[in-house]
């Protein structure tokens, strides 16, 4: 791989996003055609990244680095890892099908609708593939500004709302998270380049003062238990394609991060704090599931069934064991595509009728049959049913969780059995009973919208009855996260580690 | 005085002899192109005469001036904001009924003024940069004579800058009784001298300049002028005034204080550090209850201040790079955002500028590039990566975390949220969906005039150096390392 494989992914986006904003406003058909274009191109790209990973190795690979700011010490840094080459791929696959269903139900500034959506695509595959901290953080807020548009011009009736109060919760956090990163930088001796800052050991308490500052910005991205509440405005005002963005890629970076910078950079502090994530974790795993058996609105169900999802995926995470990592990782992959495929299907029904109420529907399997059989594929994933995705994620969680601590495993399992008593029921109002006259009259899904659901079905049986493809991308990278976690404030180890890592 | 203090004062003296050559012209010749070009010319010629000095620094030209790298990149950019400020009256201007070429008289010998202030070392140049700067604002604040609200702006600019130079005055005059110089070196080892117990009169002393400077950079609680002032003045004087008016105090300030180790006095840093912490949270939440983009910028440009006294009291050579960046990023933003509501208010909708927030309404789908710009500008101030303001504010994080002022640290991140509401309210009115059955309402200013030359170049050379400085600040850095940190010696 001789071409800068990473920073083409990251930027043909951008190119793309440049060139659509320069074309003609009448020509919607270029616009679309060029926005998919770009999009699959963009993913077929990302496929060496795929194929020909080095999953023996912990290491970084594809990396490039130039210098950017030298007086500061700043790198243009990219690489990936097993942790975060799975969400590069992530991304590029949810862009496509993201583009797809917004084909018809985005009806006004086509333009600059897709040019947000590849401006997106392109920040947040520089998220996960950052290696200096700096960087990182530009990528990460720069995500935010297409994000804000998306959901603030092509929302639903309150969006404005909802648009601010994601971009302030969001970047509270973050002005936080930054003066952490600046500290970390004076206190990695005025670098920010994150493998260095993984082999320096640093002070207890800097290392809890730091944690929590970094906790401010990926607790609210993730969304954890007390700063959630922007989750369920931003998802449910969103258009499709904001949702499904949303749930599959941006509320992951929060947990990546915890993975890549609170857990390897901060292991003690990570290691007492561990207790109250797990804490919080299950309490998002219950309220969450508790609040979605209350909704009346289907996306909004949705949006807090993410919270007690992502609950699972930060329950696994703080574990601190093989199993829970393995867990949350794939688990953060799961609830990517599971999550990301129910949006879209929200938004395809949406299209026909026009309402999200519950109430509205009753009887859709008769009316729309495909589309209810491809419904319950999803919703089956998302309860967690074996030889699905949703259940390998979640039972290596658990065993995780039990590991850690029985109490909380078993609460955690509660969890799941709520979950399965909401998604059930949503299916049952949703698409059994008598038909609802609302909803009569329209056509099922056809190829376009059928084609955009096949990869993630696909997905779902593939992770369900063989992880181990994605499994192993993260074994090696697992194992040294735990090594770093085990051996901190040792000095001989963590010595080993650079050794390793160089 | 030798040959080579001519040479080394030619940048200062430049503008004042275009103030009168382009005066004389206007005697002869009204002709708002000439004039307008003729400014530019003197600017240019100026900026060059910086280098012609370059060689010869630092100089102490009488006991008044001393030339030296820190005066030449601050004159250097506030030359080059004049410059922009020109280029965006002639657009603004020439939209306007009356003669307008003694507006550029004025403002070159503002221009004047801060350079003086930008070199001084001495108390009676310092007043004397201060005054030339003050008077020549009033009349430009004031220029439209027939606008209600610039006349109520330029009353008020004049009462309030008279008041804050009596304060300044008496100040000066206790340090002088107290120590028996004038000059800032001077000042700095007699009071290094000074045991801190027998120096209270010195402190009344420094602690009128303080209020002096105080009301010049509208730091709370001095702001009170501010807003008034800058949503009656021309949007280009408004300009003028949050940039090279600001900048030349603050470029004072910065010399003064930092000859003067204000850290030796833990009375003056606390005074400073309470005076930042109020303007940032002030700042922005008065920002908050306004409807007018310019009233917004005024109390915005109360927190930045503040922001850029964080890096003030951090002290030594990061605070004066992030202060030296965090002002030139400063500078390019708010040109831009004054220069778009100029554009805007070209085509006199009554005389009045376009600075009600309803005016701006979904802006983004008529006159997308302005909106676009705007957009830009917003995320600039509030700190958003890839444009200046991140560098900025970064750079001033980094110096207080450097000198670890923790406390204001704090308030920098909590004011900085606050803040980004109201820049998030103003780019949410430009997104806006304008119901589509409603033909365009042709009366808004969005939709009004098209874009002068003179203006439409400068937005766009605004634009590219905002996200320059944003996206590769090592070159200013670099130029800011060479010649602004030479203050420390």
């Amino acid at each position: 791989m001789d071409y800068p494989i990473l920073s083409t992914v990251i930027f043909l986006p951008v190119v793309g996003a440049l060139i659509i904003l320069l074309m003609q406003r009448s020509n919607e058909g270029l616009i679309k055609w060029s926005a998919l274009t770009f999009s699959i191109i963009n993913f077929i790209l990302s496929i060496p990244l795929f194929t020909s990973f080095n999953k023996t190795t912990a290491a970084m690979q594809f990396t490039e680095k130039y210098k950017w700011i030298p007086g500061w010490n700043i790198n243009y840094a990219l690489g990936v890892d097993g942790i975060s080459v799975l969400f590069v791929l992530l991304s590029t696959l949810l862009t496509v099908l993201c583009v797809s269903v917004s084909w018809k139900s985005v009806k006004q500034k086509t333009k600059e609708f897709f040019a947000a959506l590849l401006l997106i695509e392109g920040s947040m595959i520089g998220v996960f593939c950052s290696v200096d901290l700096f960087l990182f953080y530009i990528f990460w807020e720069a995500m935010l500004i297409p994000m804000y548009l998306l959901i603030g011009v092509w929302g639903g009736p309150n969006r404005i709302y909802a648009a601010i109060k994601f971009f302030l919760f969001t970047l509270v956090g973050s002005v936080l998270m930054l003066i952490g990163i600046i500290v970390l930088y004076f206190n990695t001796g005025k670098s920010f380049d994150i493998l260095q800052m993984m082999v320096t050991n640093y002070p207890f308490n800097l290392q809890l003062i730091l944690f929590w500052a970094f906790f401010a910005a990926f607790a609210v991205k993730v969304p954890m238990f007390p700063v959630h509440t922007w989750l369920p405005d931003a998802h449910t005002e969103a258009p499709t394609a904001g949702s499904v963005i949303l749930a599959g890629v941006l509320i992951k970076m929060g947990a990546y991060g915890f993975l890549r910078f609170s857990m390897p950079i901060l292991p003690e502090a990570t290691k007492a704090m561990a207790p109250a994530m797990m804490v919080l974790s299950v309490i998002g795993i219950i309220y969450g599931a508790v609040i979605c058996l209350g909704q009346t609105d289907l996306k909004r169900l949705i949006a807090y069934s993410s919270v007690s999802h992502m609950g699972f995926v930060t329950l696994g995470i703080f574990a601190l064991n093989i199993q829970g990592l393995q867990g949350g990782i794939l688990q953060m992959l799961n609830h990517g595509i599971v999550t990301g495929a129910l949006f879209l299907c929200i938004g395809m029904i949406y299209d026909r009728t026009h309402t999200r109420q519950i109430a509205d529907y009753g009887g859709a399997a008769t009316i729309f049959p495909v589309y209810a059989a491809i419904f319950m594929v999803f919703t089956l994933a998302s309860i967690g049913l074996p030889s699905t995705n949703g259940f390998v994620g979640e039972f290596l969680i658990i065993l995780g969780g039990f590991t850690a601590s029985k109490t909380v495993g078993t609460i955690s399992a509660l969890g799941i059995i709520i979950g399965a008593g909401y998604m059930l029921w949503l299916y049952q109002r949703v698409f059994f009973m008598e038909v609802n006259p609302k909803i009569q009259g329209h056509n099922d899904i056809d190829l376009r919208e059928i084609l955009t659901l096949v990869p993630l079905i696909i997905l779902v049986f593939w992770i369900g009855v063989y992880p181990n493809t994605f499994l192993s991308f993260m074994d090696v990278s697992v194992q040294h996260l735990i090594e770093r976690l085990n051996s901190a404030g040792q000095q001989n180890v963590a010595q080993h580690i650079i050794e390793v890592i160089q | 005085m030798s040959a080579s203090d001519i040479t080394a004062l030619l940048p200062i003296i430049t503008p004042a002899i275009a103030s009168v050559l382009v005066m004389m012209v206007i005697a002869f010749r009204r002709n708002h192109a000439l004039t307008a070009a003729l400014t530019t010319g003197g600017l240019v010629i100026a900026s060059s005469m910086l280098l012609v000095m370059l060689p010869l620094l630092p100089r102490q030209v009488t006991p008044l001036i001393f030339v030296d790298r820190y005066a030449f990149f601050f004159m250097g950019l506030f030359f080059a904001a004049s410059f922009f400020v020109v280029l965006l009256s002639y657009g603004y201007f020439a939209a306007r009924p009356g003669r307008h070429d003694e507006f550029y008289v004025l403002l070159l010998i503002a221009t004047f003024g801060s350079a003086v202030l930008a070199a001084s070392s001495h108390f009676v140049s310092f007043f004397l940069g201060l005054e030339l700067l003050g008077i020549s604002l009033y009349s430009m604040i004031a220029y439209q004579r027939t606008d209600r609200y610039g006349n109520e702006a330029g009353i008020k600019y004049l009462v309030l800058a008279a008041t804050s130079s009596a304060f300044l005055l008496f100040g000066m005059a206790l340090v002088y009784a107290q120590l028996g110089t004038m000059q800032f070196t001077r000042i700095a080892v007699e009071a290094a001298a000074l045991s801190v117990s027998s120096s209270l009169p010195l402190l009344a002393g420094f602690a009128l300049i303080i209020v002096g400077i105080g009301f010049k950079l509208a730091l709370v609680p001095f702001h009170m002028w501010s807003p008034d002032v800058y949503e009656g003045a021309p949007a280009p004087v408004s300009a003028f005034i949050a940039t090279v008016s600001k900048g030349a105090v603050f470029v004072l300030l910065l010399r003064y204080f930092s000859l003067v180790d204000i850290h030796r006095f833990p009375a003056i840093v606390t005074v400073f550090t309470i005076i930042a912490i109020a303007s940032m949270l002030i700042g922005n939440l008065l920002a908050l209850a306004q409807n007018n983009i310019k009233r917004i910028l005024a109390y915005s440009s109360i927190a930045h201040l503040g922001y850029v006294l964080v890096a003030f009291i951090a002290g030594g050579p990061a605070a004066i790079t992030a202060a030296s960046y965090y002002l030139a990023a400063y500078f390019v933003t708010i040109l831009g955002a004054f220069g778009i509501i100029s554009v805007l208010s070209s085509a006199g909708s009554g005389g009045r500028d376009a600075d009600a927030l309803d005016e701006y309404r979904g802006m983004a789908w008529h006159r997308p590039w302005l909106a676009g710009m705007l957009t830009l500008v917003l995320f600039s101030l509030a700190g958003i990566p890839l444009t200046a303001g991140f560098m900025g504010k970064f750079l001033v994080i980094s110096a207080g975390a450097g000198s670890t002022l923790w406390l204001l640290l704090v308030v920098v991140a909590v004011s900085s949220s606050i803040g980004l509401y109201y820049y998030l309210r103003i780019i949410t009115v430009l997104y806006t969906r304008v119901p589509a059955q409603v033909p365009e309402k042709r009366e808004t200013p969005a939709a009004g005039p098209r874009l002068s030359l003179s203006g439409g170049t400068a937005l766009v050379v605004l634009a590219v150096l905002l996200i320059w400085l944003g996206v590769f600040p090592s070159p200013l850095l670099r130029l800011i390392k060479a010649t602004a940190e030479h203050l420390i010696y």
